[in-house]
């Protein structure tokens, strides 16, 4: 099977057969980027523009490298702030856009499910590049590429993911993606973070670390925002730090060949500690590299569609 | 549509009269003299001399009932007329066989003075296909901080006064609602909503919104509201009526303070007894409503509630938004649904559907509505003004948005299948819808 679907939104859209073809894909562009001439013409004459309504460095640059080693012509537009403050709605920006034919859209959106809106009104594709606490299936697609890297397998692996699942768009779509190709997801942290019937998506809910520290394989770590203690979700930084941080003090209970994931920007000395960032389980970079590949995959897959 | 047409002198013949407000139920004529009940029994006889004075329609058994009443809708005028105006509204309200709507006072400005009383008044009078009964706002501006002037609105014209779209969010201001609105004989109707609890919710709390990432609206934020303003109305002893309850813990709240003897009604919206918050599933606007659509349990629940007399009415909550306000982000469109021209088929669902009898679902839209607003109408009572709703129960077609008289499109039910609709209005003996 292949993929055939006109856009990416969501990773619970997707079948295992999907989630393994992008991944087998992303794996043979992997090379690409090794090589010292990073650059094929596989999407020359391909136009794909980068619609980003948040802010993001990562995502965006990495989408943006992804088209240009394929050769397609790429456009950033960046709105600061929503359609609503800016006076064009957002399906007027696109609409307009859409009118310049371009064949892939990469969109981000502070509000849940407006990609999927913004879909159905062109018939380019388009790839959800993250909405509000939604999904991020790019995100899941290349977590899962680096634990295969790492581990060779998903089926049976113990995955904790840390910290703010009630805001992560991160956490939901790796439920999803790594429920269905058979690891088990424990989510864990305070019960404020933890967003209600959560366990019917297929993961298990912890609020203590300790108990599940021992048995992970993979340990994801999620960025804590000071916002939220304005929020009234949690006391102080100092406390979620003291019961949620991950440092090396906490991995001593770790197998010995756990790996730790952070979809970033990081907070270091809040959610994790430095030497753990920077330490022998991480695999935080590797993230990043695959990251390209694996968006190298999802553009050539839509956009040659 | 004869808006302006004089009053008709009518005879229906054979149809099936049910009004709750007087226990019938049973095939009659009804015939209708200047504007108002003149005669309800079987086979009226009219002598040769008096019969070709009235037109005479055979009804075939369809129902006739007294003209429904909406005691809950938005017309938007004044100041949102690219949404609706009170012709348009009305004219939605006598096609979906209403005769009479409670039109909510967050217009612009706030109904909350005599002045836009008046101007909605007589708005209806000169453009409208349907009686109109003014809310008047609770707090001033529907600001929560201090009272609007009761006694003027009540000699203006208001029915009751309510800060629907908003809760009172002070327990005290609400206190003194409660107690003010007694002097001036008005009710009090709440919009039971704990905003801090809200949270800038967009939907039900619970799996759907977990899994689509939309914030939650837990439904204690609802019941918190319920709970508290039946307390102050045992307080107070104040007439309070509830709008659109929507929880199953609402209900249940609802039903042990009515054993308990609090002067409270409630009503609730046929989108609470219809639809569950599965439907947002695909971000679509049109499902995006405050109190927003609940688990699935919260619809049986409030059809329980509305089968035992714990829900008194049945109330659109007809909320028109144009597209400016509906394509947009889920997290920014604006909350409502337009119900005038769906309620009645979903009435009669519930019919079919064994949970009311014809005379439950009607007492909903007509003799309850009358009775919790204090207005005289609501029933078929010889000398009443003639009000009255032909409905044909048999006629199977689909929900057409386009053809409704709204101004506004933003319709759940677009394309439901359906049974039943009024294929004639009268409001004070005046056809003021055929269809």
């Amino acid at each position: 099977m292949g993929f055939k679907r006109k856009d990416l939104l969501g990773i619970r859209d997707l079948e295992v057969a999907e989630i393994e073809y992008i991944l087998n894909l992303s794996r043979s562009f992997k090379e690409i980027n090794e090589r010292s001439i990073k650059k094929v013409p596989t999407l020359r004459g391909k136009t794909i523009v980068h619609l980003f309504y948040e802010p993001s460095t990562r995502t965006r640059t990495s989408f943006d490298i992804a088209a240009k080693r394929l050769s397609a012509d790429t456009y950033s537009i960046t709105a600061s702030t929503s359609s609503i403050v800016k006076g064009e709605t957002v399906l007027d920006t696109l609409k307009n856009l859409d009118a310049m034919r371009p064949d892939v859209f990469v969109i981000r959106h502070s509000a849940s499910g407006a990609p999927h809106m913004l879909a159905a009104h062109t018939t380019a594709s388009v790839i959800n590049a993250g909405d509000g606490m939604h999904e991020h299936p790019s995100q899941a697609l290349l977590d899962m590429l680096t634990i295969l890297d790492k581990k060779k397998r998903l089926d049976g692996l113990n995955v904790v993911i840390v910290g703010d699942i009630f805001h992560s768009r991160v956490a939901r779509s790796n439920i999803w993606g790594l429920k269905k190709m058979g690891s088990k997801v424990v989510v864990c942290g305070p019960a404020t973070l933890i967003p209600p019937n959560i366990e019917e998506m297929g993961a298990e809910v912890s609020y203590r670390l300790e108990q599940c520290i021992p048995d992970a394989d993979v340990i994801m770590v999620l960025r804590l925002q000071k916002e939220r203690q304005q929020q009234m979700m949690l006391p102080s930084m100092r406390e979620y730090s003291t019961w949620y941080g991950i440092n090396a003090e906490r991995l001593k209970m770790a197998k010995k060949d756990v790996l730790i994931m952070h979809p970033g920007p990081m907070n270091r000395g809040v959610e994790i500690s430095p030497e753990v960032a920077d330490g022998p389980h991480s695999v935080i970079l590797d993230q990043v590299t695959n990251g390209v590949a694996v968006r190298m995959a999802l553009l050539f897959l839509l956009a040659q569609r | 549509m004869e808006a302006k047409s004089n009053p008709a002198n009518l005879i229906l013949r054979n149809g099936r009269v049910i009004d709750p407000a007087q226990g019938l139920d049973a095939v009659m004529d009804v015939l209708i003299e200047n504007g108002t009940i003149a005669e309800i029994s079987a086979n009226i006889e009219l002598g040769s001399s008096r019969l070709p004075q009235f037109e005479q329609i055979d009804t075939n058994g369809k129902w006739i009932v007294p003209g429904l009443i909406d005691m809950h809708v938005h017309l938007r005028e004044p100041g949102e007329e690219y949404k609706e105006t009170i012709a348009s509204g009305t004219l939605a309200a006598a096609a979906g066989g209403f005769t009479s709507v409670a039109c909510m006072p967050n217009t612009r400005p706030v109904n909350d003075c005599a002045a836009v009383t008046q101007y909605i008044l007589e708005k209806a009078r000169d453009e409208g296909s349907c009686r109109v009964f003014p809310v008047g706002a609770i707090s001033k501006g529907l600001e929560g901080k201090n009272l609007s002037e009761y006694g003027e609105l009540r000699t203006a014209g208001v029915v009751a006064v309510s800060d629907d779209g908003r809760p009172v969010m002070s327990s005290l201001l609400m206190r003194r609602a409660l107690d003010y609105a007694k002097t001036f004989e008005l009710l009090v109707i709440s919009h039971c909503e704990d905003l801090d609890l809200c949270c800038a919710g967009l939907m039900n709390e619970g799996p759907v919104s977990t899994r689509l990432g939309l914030r939650g609206i837990p439904k204690a934020a609802e019941e918190i509201m319920v709970a508290r303003d039946m307390l102050l109305a045992e307080l107070t002893g104040a007439r309070l009526h509830l709008a659109h309850i929507s929880t199953a813990g609402s209900v249940a709240l609802i039903r042990e303070a009515k054993r308990r003897g609090v002067p409270v009604t409630a009503e609730t919206a046929p989108h609470y007894f219809t639809l569950d918050d599965e439907l947002i599933s695909t971000f679509n606007t049109v499902y995006k409503v405050n109190p927003p659509l609940r688990r699935p349990g919260d619809v049986e629940a409030v059809k329980a509630g509305l089968a035992d007399g714990t829900i008194d009415v049945i109330a659109s909550d007809h909320a028109p938004h144009s597209a400016v306000e509906k394509d947009l982000e889920f997290e920014y469109a604006a909350n409502g649904m337009i119900g005038l021209e769906s309620s009645l088929p979903l009435i009669l669902g519930l019919v079919r559907n064994g949970i009311l009898s014809p005379m439950e679902a009607v007492a909903k839209v007509s003799c309850n509505p009358s009775r919790i607003l204090a207005i005289p109408l609501g029933s078929l009572r010889r000398g009443m003004p003639a009000d009255l709703t032909l409905i044909d129960t048999e006629v199977k077609y689909t929900i057409d948005v386009h053809r409704f008289k709204s101004k506004s499109r933003n319709c759940p039910f677009a394309g439901m299948e359906v049974q039943g609709k009024a294929v004639m209005t009268l409001m004070g003996g005046r056809i003021v819808y055929t269809g």
